[in-house]
């Protein structure tokens, strides 16, 4: 059965994406080290979260393979924060 | 994927392989992910704790941790690549820096945890129970969770390991390189669960 | 396609031995078919464990004060009847030994997607049964109750961290088990065979795998932190150190409620599978079965928190846990009125395996009921770790899913063993275990309602009455599981000859002979009818 993502990713995209990556960590750090308070934990996620996409997306092939990994991968990371809503409704409002 | 295959059980499928690991990239995203819970939970009822207790970590250690897992994300990704091109010298040389690289990250680790312990700063120490409960939760976490991330750094090294092995002996070539492929995403959920650790730790000051 | 049972030219799974010798025929085979066998003698084997100590507890009961056993001897004994039946049978149950045998036949594959692995889920779950069995010598049995609740679990001197560690282990054999599955549906269909054309006791398989999957993790993870506790002292759920015990019982019930949708959706699809059979009908609303499966699977994932009613929860999270509770009683519903449906104007023919699913509804019926009095949050205060809960579950989780797998095992079992077995005994057998079943369970409601907490050895007088007929009742329902055990074991080597298809079911395991040959199948079929089509 001959795999429809045997699709070459050149070398440069690879080092593209880690230019971009070391940027957002740059990013993220310098923004923490400025006390923003409450925004920078928000702020600290959100970059994580943009990395992780990059990361799944381009070097796990996400972005390559067959829609169904991609229809996967989302699903799970939103029951994750469905569960994570859902404990909060007991500490949120203790 | 909509249409069944037909296949005899012995024939290969690359594709339900790689599904497999996905699978199993999952259940290891929601074992960390019970973890985030409970990180989550007691960050909201010791916040105060938790922002003064993280400044008692380095955040250079960290950057430079988390700066290591990149670019061995990358190699390892690139190696990917060389295989597919049938360029088998820079695919064993790709595997080879991202282990070296993963051995550095290690190293980094056990001079951190060494420093904090020999401060006093371990699960169960007095110094910690002194210092209050979120000190006692937020190091009792950071040793859990770096702690259970190391291990899969080590296992991810030993997975590799196989792969430049398989490489070497010609198992896994331009046209059966799924292993490697499974190998890498492996190595690549490592990544991706550090990128969140980070910034939960070290950062969040 | 459809080989002809009578003329014996094909090697039967049971006669390939793989040139092994003796028990290596079957723990080094990676015959899907040798591996759900092993499951089930393991679990059978586990099983008459497990019944022996609620024996031994009913036994206690039987009249207030110690009549067989002290209090702590009675603690290690839930502890252990909870922790076998809970994570050795009814967890693995149904997908591990039907699943196994069943899937890739009834997809028309010839094995599932990972054979080996498949083995290996196997010596996973034997070591995980070491370890549980390892907790009973040293510091004495465990003592915590199968949820190990902290802290008492890591203040405890009793042996509960192998125990734990079993459970984590254990929970690695059905993670795979579950990746296996699930990989095997979506790459090894037979061809023709899309999704709604797939019978249902696969579906179920993948509603579960999904759970067994996403749901397990999570538990695995809070046990390791027990772990940490007992030995490093970390405070993770120890309120002197700032932890929170209730934040364990939330990870604990996030896995281990969506664990009882593991045990009971296998269930429901074999139920979903000998109804048709015996009704000679096609089932009523595949596809509504088929959405309430998923949509069981999704919504039990958020209804964890209604065991933790009185553990003080927000009054938020009390009344969203309360509704998603009540939420997921739809689609089992859904689906009782589908087998009754099906069942209607369908010329029945009552053998053991119809009595079998009969009896399941009827069952389930007054467990998924009762669980509505508990889904309430003012009805849970008051009967909460009561008896009535004691029952509720024994009733889903033994009634549900122990007589789906009764049922299954009647249905499949000439078509395993390719011999049948006598059918009187094994009707006398579903008599005496039925009705000792609601004899047993049936006034532990009766005495929740009126106060009687579990989880003791000794009771006030006032419940002598019902405790006496509750443990009559697990005597007739022992003897009622002898009768079966010994009449199965016997037909398995004496019984007679079993056709390909006995009962004139129409899915592919009925097309192949019995036992099914090696490969399952000489040719692969092609599928080009919905399932469930009588003609």
């Amino acid at each position: 059965m001959p795999d429809s993502t045997h699709h070459t990713v050149p070398y440069r995209t690879y080092a593209l994406i880690l230019v971009l990556l070391l940027v957002l960590t740059g990013i993220s750090v310098a923004v923490t080290q400025i006390e923003l308070t409450k925004w920078s934990t928000l702020v600290a996620l959100l970059l994580a979260g943009i990395k992780t996409s990059l990361v799944m997306a381009i070097f796990m092939h996400l972005k390559f393979d067959q829609r169904i990994f991609r229809v996967m991968a989302i699903l799970i990371i939103l029951l994750l924060g469905v569960v994570m809503v859902v404990t909060f409704l007991d500490y949120l409002f203790r | 994927m909509s249409e069944p295959a037909t296949l005899h059980h012995n024939h290969r499928d690359d594709t339900a392989s790689k599904l497999g690991m996905w699978l199993f990239i999952f259940t290891e995203l929601l074992l960390f992910g019970g973890l985030f819970v409970v990180y989550s939970v007691y960050r909201y009822l010791h916040s105060q704790a938790f922002h003064l207790a993280a400044r008692e970590l380095d955040v250079f250690t960290g950057t430079l941790n988390t700066v290591i897992l990149l670019v061995s994300s990358m190699t390892v990704a690139m190696s990917t690549t060389a295989i597919r091109k049938k360029d088998k010298r820079t695919t064993l040389l790709l595997i080879a820096v991202t282990l070296v690289l993963a051995a550095v990250f290690l190293v980094n680790k056990y001079f951190e945890w060494g420093g904090k312990i020999s401060h006093g700063l371990y699960p169960g120490s007095s110094i910690l129970d002194e210092l209050g409960k979120g000190d006692t939760l937020f190091f009792g976490l950071y040793f859990f969770m770096t702690g259970l991330h190391a291990l899969h750094i080590i296992v991810g090294m030993v997975v590799l390991g196989f792969m430049f092995v398989f490489v070497w002996k010609d198992k896994i070539t331009h046209d059966n390189f799924q292993q490697l492929e499974n190998g890498g995403l492996y190595w690549h959920l490592v990544d991706v669960i550090w990128i969140f650790l980070f910034p939960l730790f070290y950062l969040i000051t | 396609m459809t080989a002809s049972p009578e003329k014996k030219s094909y090697k039967s799974f049971l006669e390939e031995d793989g040139g092994r010798k003796g028990i290596f025929k079957w723990i080094l085979s990676t015959d899907h078919k040798r591996i759900g066998l092993l499951y089930l003698y393991s679990m059978m084997a586990w099983f008459i464990i497990g019944v022996t100590l609620g024996l031994l507890m009913k036994l206690e009961l039987i009249a207030p004060g110690e009549t067989l056993m002290g209090p702590q001897s009675y603690n290690a004994t839930f502890t252990v009847h909870g922790v076998i039946m809970i994570f050795l049978i009814v967890i693995p149950g149904l997908p591990a030994v039907f699943g196994n045998f069943m899937l890739p036949i009834q997809i028309g594959a010839r094995d599932v997607a990972f054979p080996r692995l498949n083995l290996l889920s196997w010596y996973i779950y034997v070591l995980g049964s070491i370890l549980v069995i390892a907790s009973l010598f040293g510091n004495g049995a465990p003592d915590t109750g199968w949820t190990f609740y902290a802290p008492y679990s890591f203040r405890t001197g009793t042996n509960m961290l192998p125990a734990a560690l079993g459970a984590f282990v254990l929970g690695f054999s059905s993670i795979l088990t579950g990746l296996n599955f699930i990989v095997t549906i979506h790459r090894m269909r037979a061809p023709g065979m899309t999704w709604l054309k797939m019978p249902l006791f696969p579906w179920t398989l993948y509603g579960t795998a999904w759970i067994q999957l996403l749901a397990t993790p999570i538990v695995g993870i809070t046990l390791l932190m027990v772990a940490g506790e007992r030995i490093l002292n970390i405070g993770f759920f120890d309120p002197a150190k700032g932890g929170d015990p209730i934040l364990y019982q939330h990870l604990f019930w996030i896995y281990s409620h969506p664990a009882v949708y593991i045990m009971i959706l296998p269930a429901m699809g074999a139920v979903s599978e000998i109804i048709p059979t015996f009704a000679r009908k096609t089932i009523f609303g595949y596809r509504a079965i088929v959405i309430s499966t998923l949509a069981i699977a999704f919504v039990g994932y958020f209804v964890w928190g209604h065991h933790m009613f009185t553990a003080g929860m927000s009054g938020t999270a009390l009344f969203a846990f309360s509704i998603l509770t009540f939420l997921v009683a739809i689609p089992s519903a859904v689906k009782v009125f589908n087998w009754i449906a099906t069942m209607h104007k369908g010329s029945i023919f009552t053998e053991v395996p119809f009595q079998w699913a009969a009896s399941f509804i009827f069952v389930f019926m007054v467990g998924g009921l009762t669980g509505l009095v508990l889904g309430a949050l003012a009805t849970n205060v008051h009967v909460h770790d009561t008896h009535f809960v004691v029952a509720h579950f024994h009733f889903i989780v033994f009634g549900g899913t122990g007589f789906a797998f009764f049922g299954a095992l009647h249905y499949w079992f000439p078509k395993i063993f390719g011999r049948m077995y006598d059918r009187s005994w094994a009707q006398t057998g579903w008599i005496f275990f039925f009705l000792g079943f609601l004899t047993l369970y049936g006034p532990m409601f009766y005495l929740g309602i009126k106060g009687m907490p579990r989880r003791y050895f000794d009771y006030l007088e006032e419940f002598h009455g019902g405790n006496i007929i509750s443990s009559l009742g697990a005597l007739v329902m022992v003897t009622g599981f002898v009768i079966i055990l010994i009449n199965l074991v016997k037909s398995a080597r004496h019984g007679e000859k079993a056709p390909a298809n006995p009962w004139g079911g129409t899915n592919l395991e009925w097309r192949i002979p019995s036992p099914p040959p090696v490969e399952n199948f000489e040719e692969i079929p092609v599928i080009d009818k919905a399932t469930y089509k009588f003609d």
